[in-house]
């Protein structure tokens, strides 16, 4: 911290400073927060409806989404393909991790590999959806024609009305975009490992096997669970591939609880307010998570400080009453 | 690296490099299809939607693709005005409040940090429906602004800026030019900018593609079809207007990738070096 020069206060400029960040937080995030909150509990619908009364049982909305059965389907149906992606996901990226941080077997051309295996998590997941619609058309796209030729199937198959396909693509979408991504966090988290484990490790004789799991591992604790949450608030908030590659379809298969909102509200007969409730049960649900993360990620060193500072507080108080 | 383990695991190596050549295959594929059946014409693809090698009609597809709803370059400009403006908004101003967290004492420095991290993972997608019934309200639908201005609040990127800054900020800098007579938004505009730069070139990156990649919240707010962002008018390709018209649909599809291929394959090392630092996840 700054010591301030004699006689004058700099303690306003923090104000000042975070004044752009304050006012643009209450006007765009934190109103539209409440608004939609409040709505959950009206009768606001139709396009281009800004009037709205309270319901009489202000529930009802929270209550119709609780039992509205594509709700119910399109909240399954998030959590399972995000299961699918994340277990091949983070399985994956721990196998290339342990590959690429490995002391005894140095691979070359990680650098090449890092980069290839970031970059679909850099390109538009719209474009990516759209793309993967394309590549898996029926009956001349080019898996089928990959499947024809190469004589693995007879005739081409109909991906596009294929429920259990459906999902599955869309996780492999999800799983393909992310899983570069979350091996590099993790390679990051092992380097911060410090080095003299290994070498005790190697010292002791550990195999490639073994430092990986009783050391490697333990060791990325925090990460794997940073990883896994993040990871999971991503996975809640799927729109986009599900949205373009088959708008939720086949028959509700990749529906999910963005899609569902989206639908609700900006399609057919505009239901905002159910919409708005659903909204309001996804806020509560990555909340949770969130406070997950945030419990994960918080300043470690300063509990610590804080907690020894109370130990050491006691212990002087302790001393004080045995003095006296 | 070690140098007790000299001897090779050759096994171990033919394993992991296969695996490794498959997931390479695996990323560039989708991609290797699109650019070459870009230069293919529909019926070329129809009759094999696999080749490796492109033909001619790159010129005759571009025709097709935009002598209907599709407009690359509209849908380029407009994204590129959302993108650069929220980018400018996101670093400059998460630079700031970050400098307010770190170099002045303050009562609510705390807390209001507390509120950062809190707000980190909320999506703007469960906050849409009031946000769209406010912007409709007050006629800022149709309005890059409602679209570039939120990223003033971008808790991630202070975040990150937070922690760049903690270690590499000298106080004594501050000092200095206070003794100096310098302002304080002087100082901010003219020290602590410059130093803040590599920081803020990489927020710079992952906001920029971050704001590029958007779909919910511009199709939401957006329905002129001349303000359409680019991946609004991938979504167009869903349509019927080009269902059959395969070229173009890869040629659309490529179109929309080069400014991030290019980003990439300039800035790739920047970008993973952000990533690892982890301040960025989707």
């Amino acid at each position: 911290m700054a010591k301030p020069l004699k006689g004058i206060s700099y303690a306003k400029y923090g104000y000042l400073f975070s004044l752009p960040f304050i006012i643009i937080f209450l006007i765009f995030w934190l109103y539209p927060t409440l608004y939609t909150c409040v709505l959950g509990f009206t009768d606001c619908k139709g396009f281009g409806n800004t009037e709205w009364h309270i319901l009489e049982n202000p529930l009802d909305n929270f209550r119709e989404v609780l039992k509205n059965n594509s709700f119910k389907v399109s909240l399954k149906n998030t959590v399972i393909i995000w299961i699918i992606n994340f277990i091949p996901q983070i399985t994956i990226a721990l196998l290339l991790t342990a590959w690429f941080t490995s002391h005894s077997n140095d691979l070359k051309g990680k650098g090449f590999f890092k980069v290839v295996f970031y970059m679909p998590n850099i390109i538009t997941a719209a474009t990516v959806a759209v793309l993967f619609r394309t590549l898996f058309g029926y009956p001349m796209g080019p898996i089928n024609d990959l499947l024809v030729t190469t004589g693995i199937r007879e005739a081409s198959y109909n991906f596009t009305v294929d429920k259990t396909a459906a999902k599955l693509i869309v996780a492999f979408i999800q799983f393909w975009t992310w899983y570069g991504n979350t091996m590099i966090v993790l390679i990051s988290g092992v380097l911060g490992i410090s080095p003299d484990i290994y070498e005790a490790a190697e010292i002791d004789g550990a195999n490639g096997v073994q430092t990986f799991f009783k050391i490697t591992i333990p060791n990325l604790k925090t990460v794997l669970l940073y990883t896994l949450v993040t990871s999971l608030v991503g996975g809640l908030n799927m729109y986009d591939i599900p949205k373009l590659y088959q708008d939720g379809g086949p028959d509700k298969a990749t529906l999910t609880t963005s899609v569902f909102i989206q639908q609700q509200a900006f399609s057919g007969s505009y239901i905002y307010n159910k919409a708005a409730a659903a909204s309001m049960i996804m806020f509560l649900i990555i909340c949770v998570c969130s406070a997950i993360l945030f419990w994960i990620m918080r300043d470690k060193d300063e509990a610590k400080l804080e907690k020894e500072k109370k130990l050491a507080r006691k212990a002087a108080r302790r001393a004080e009453r045995s003095f006296f | 690296m070690s140098v007790q383990n000299k001897k090779t695991n050759t096994p171990f190596k033919i394993v992991a490099y296969t695996f490794c050549v498959f997931l390479t295959i695996l990323s560039l594929f989708p991609f290797v299809i699109m650019i070459i059946n870009s230069t293919r014409s529909t019926n070329q693809i129809q009759q094999h939607a696999i080749s490796l090698i492109p033909s001619h009609y790159f010129a005759n597809n571009f025709k097709v693709l935009t002598s209907k709803t599709f407009d690359p370059f509209r849908g380029f400009i407009n994204s590129l005005i959302i993108s650069v403006g929220s980018t400018f908004c996101a670093v400059y101003f998460s630079t700031m409040t970050a400098f307010a967290l770190v170099a002045y004492d303050w009562k609510a420095r705390k807390p209001f940090f507390t509120v950062i991290m809190a707000i980190l993972m909320i999506p703007a997608q469960v906050i849409s429906i009031g946000f769209y019934q406010f912007m409709y309200k007050i006629g800022m639908t149709n309005n890059f602004l409602a679209l570039i201005l939120p990223s003033i609040a971008a808790p991630a990127t202070v975040f990150f800026m937070r922690q760049y800054m903690i270690p590499s900020l000298p106080m004594e800098i501050l000092q200095s030019a206070r003794i100096d007579g310098a302002g304080e938004f002087r100082i901010f505009n003219q020290i602590v900018l410059p130093m803040m730069m590599p920081a803020m070139a990489t927020q710079a990156i992952f906001s920029f593609v971050t704001s590029w990649n958007q779909l919910f919240m511009p199709s939401i707010l957006i329905n002129k079809n001349k303000l359409y962002t680019l991946p609004m008018m991938v979504a167009l390709l869903n349509g019927d207007t080009y269902k059959t018209e395969y070229g173009a649909v890869y040629l659309a599809l490529f179109l929309t990738v080069i400014p991030l291929l290019c980003i990439y394959f300039l800035l790739s090392k920047y970008i993973i070096a952000g990533v690892a630092l982890g301040g960025v996840k989707g």
